[in-house]
C-alpha cells in the first residue's frame, strides 16, 4: 500500500511550493505504468491531507495513454492496455518486447487550485 | 487562467456559470478594463490555478540523487536488493559476505518492518550492518537510506548492499540512489512472477534466481522463467545461484565486484 506514501509525497510537494495557502483542488496525471492505483490514492488522500492546507481539497486524476518506442524497429506505438487480456507485456507489433516507454509512467502534479 | 482577475478559463468549471448578458461560453472573453472594487456580474471562483508540473515523488527523487552523488564521490557501489519475503536475500548476503571476505569490503543496510533478526545474521557473518525498521511502511525510501549511509560510513571503494523490505510491489517506485537494482526470485516461487509483478521486474538491472538446489523438487522451468523476464525486462541480465551449495555464486560475486566504481576495478 505505497499509495499512502505517494499521498504524503503529494502533500509535501504542494505545501513546500505553496506554503500556508489553502488548496481547494489538486490535479494529477497518473500513468497506467506508474505502479499507483488511482482508487487507492483517492482513499489515502483524505488521510494524508488531514490537518494540512490540502484538507478537504478535491483530487482530479487523469490517466495519460501509454506510448512506447520499439528499440528493434524504432516504431512508436501504443501497446494494449497492460491490465487487459494481452497482460503486462509491452509488445511492439513487430514482436519485440525491447521497448522504451515514452508515456505511461507519469506520476505528476499538473496543477493545484488555491482557494 | 486569466492573469488579470485570476478567474479560470477552465470550461469544466465555468461551463455552467454563464449568465444572460455575459459572453457565451465557451469563449468567455476577458476585457478587464475594470478594477476589482465591484462585484462581478457572474458567479466567480475567487481561487487561482497554479501550474506545478512536478513529480509527486520529487522529494524522494532529490534525496536519492543526493545519495547517488554522495556514493559516487566516495567510489562506493550501492545495490538495491528487492524480492518477495523468503526468496533468500539475507542468505545470499551471508554467503556473499563469506565469499568476498578479504576481497571486497561489504556493508549492509537491512530493511524490515520489524525486528533486528536479519541484522544479527549479517553481523554474525562478519559484516557491518544497519537495520531499518519501517513499522507499517512497505518499502525503504531515500531518506531512510541517507540516514543509514551516514551511520554506516562505508569506506571508499566498498559495496553497500541494501536489502529492501520483502515486497514485489511498492519498493519498485522508490529510488534510493542505488547504482543498480537487483531483483531476486527463488525457484519455489514459480516461473511467472515477472509477469505478475511487471513493475518490479521491469526496473531490474539484474535478476537473480535463487535456491536453484531446490529446482528439481519443484519442477522449476528455467527456460520459461527466462522467457517471462525477457517479456517484461529484455535488457536485464540473469544469474542463477544457490547460496547453500555455492553454485553460481562466482557469477554473482564477479558481477558485484565488476560494478564497484574506481580505478581498482
Amino acid at each position: 500500500m505505497h499509495e499512502l506514501a505517494i499521498a504524503e509525497g503529494l502533500v509535501d510537494a504542494v505545501t513546500e511550493r505553496l506554503p500556508g495557502q489553502k488548496i481547494s483542488e489538486v490535479r494529477l496525471e497518473i500513468g497506467a505504468l506508474s505502479g499507483v492505483v488511482a482508487d487507492s490514492l483517492l482513499f489515502c488522500f483524505d488521510l494524508a491531507t488531514e490537518g494540512t492546507t490540502l484538507e478537504g481539497a478535491s483530487l482530479q486524476i487523469t490517466e495519460p495513454g501509454i506510448q512506447c518506442e520499439c528499440r528493434a524497429c524504432r516504431v512508436i506505438f501504443a501497446p494494449e492496455d497492460p491490465g487487459g487480456p494481452g497482460g503486462p507485456i509491452l509488445l511492439c507489433p513487430c514482436g519485440s518486447a525491447d521497448v522504451k516507454v515514452l508515456s505511461g509512467q507519469q506520476l505528476t502534479i499538473t496543477s493545484v487550485r488555491v482557494a | 487562467m486569466c492573469a488579470t482577475c485570476g478567474c479560470t478559463d477552465d470550461l469544466g468549471e465555468l461551463g455552467d456559470l454563464g449568465q444572460p448578458g455575459e459572453p457565451d461560453l465557451p469563449g468567455h472573453d476577458h476585457g478587464h478594463e475594470h478594477d476589482h472594487d465591484h462585484d462581478h456580474e457572474y458567479p466567480h471562483d475567487d481561487g487561482r490555478t497554479v501550474t506545478l508540473q512536478q513529480k509527486i515523488l520529487a522529494k524522494n527523487d532529490d534525496l536519492a540523487q543526493r545519495n547517488r552523488e554522495w556514493l559516487r564521490e566516495r567510489g562506493i557501489l550501492a545495490i538495491n536488493l528487492m524480492s518477495s519475503p523468503g526468496s533468500g536475500k539475507t542468505t545470499l548476503l551471508e554467503r556473499t559476505s563469506e565469499d568476498l571476505a578479504g576481497k571486497l569490503a561489504l556493508s549492509v543496510i537491512e530493511g524490515d518492518q520489524e525486528t533486528d533478526l536479519d541484522a544479527d545474521r549479517i553481523r554474525s557473518a562478519g559484516c557491518e550492518v544497519v537495520q531499518i525498521n519501517t513499522g507499517a511502511g512497505c518499502h525503504l525510501d531515500a531518506a531512510m537510506v541517507a540516514r543509514a549511509l551516514r551511520t554506516l560510513n562505508p569506506p571508499a571503494g566498498s559495496a553497500v548492499l541494501i536489502e529492501n523490505v520483502g515486497n514485489l510491489v511498492c519498493p519498485a517506485l522508490f529510488d534510493l540512489g542505488e547504482t543498480a537494482r537487483v531483483v531476486l526470485a527463488s525457484v519455489t516461487e514459480g516461473t511467472d512472477k515477472p509477469l505478475k509483478y511487471p513493475h518490479m521486474f521491469r526496473s531490474a538491472d539484474l535478476v537473480v534466481i535463487t535456491k536453484t538446489d531446490l529446482g528439481p523438487y519443484v519442477n522449476f522451468d528455467a527456460g520459461r522463467f527466462g522467457a517471462c523476464v525477457g517479456q517484461v525486462s529484455p535488457r536485464a541480465m540473469t544469474i542463477s545461484l544457490s547460496a547453500v551449495t555455492g553454485s553460481g555464486m562466482a557469477s554473482w560475486s564477479g558481477w558485484l565486484t565488476s560494478m564497484v566504481p574506481g580505478p581498482a576495478h
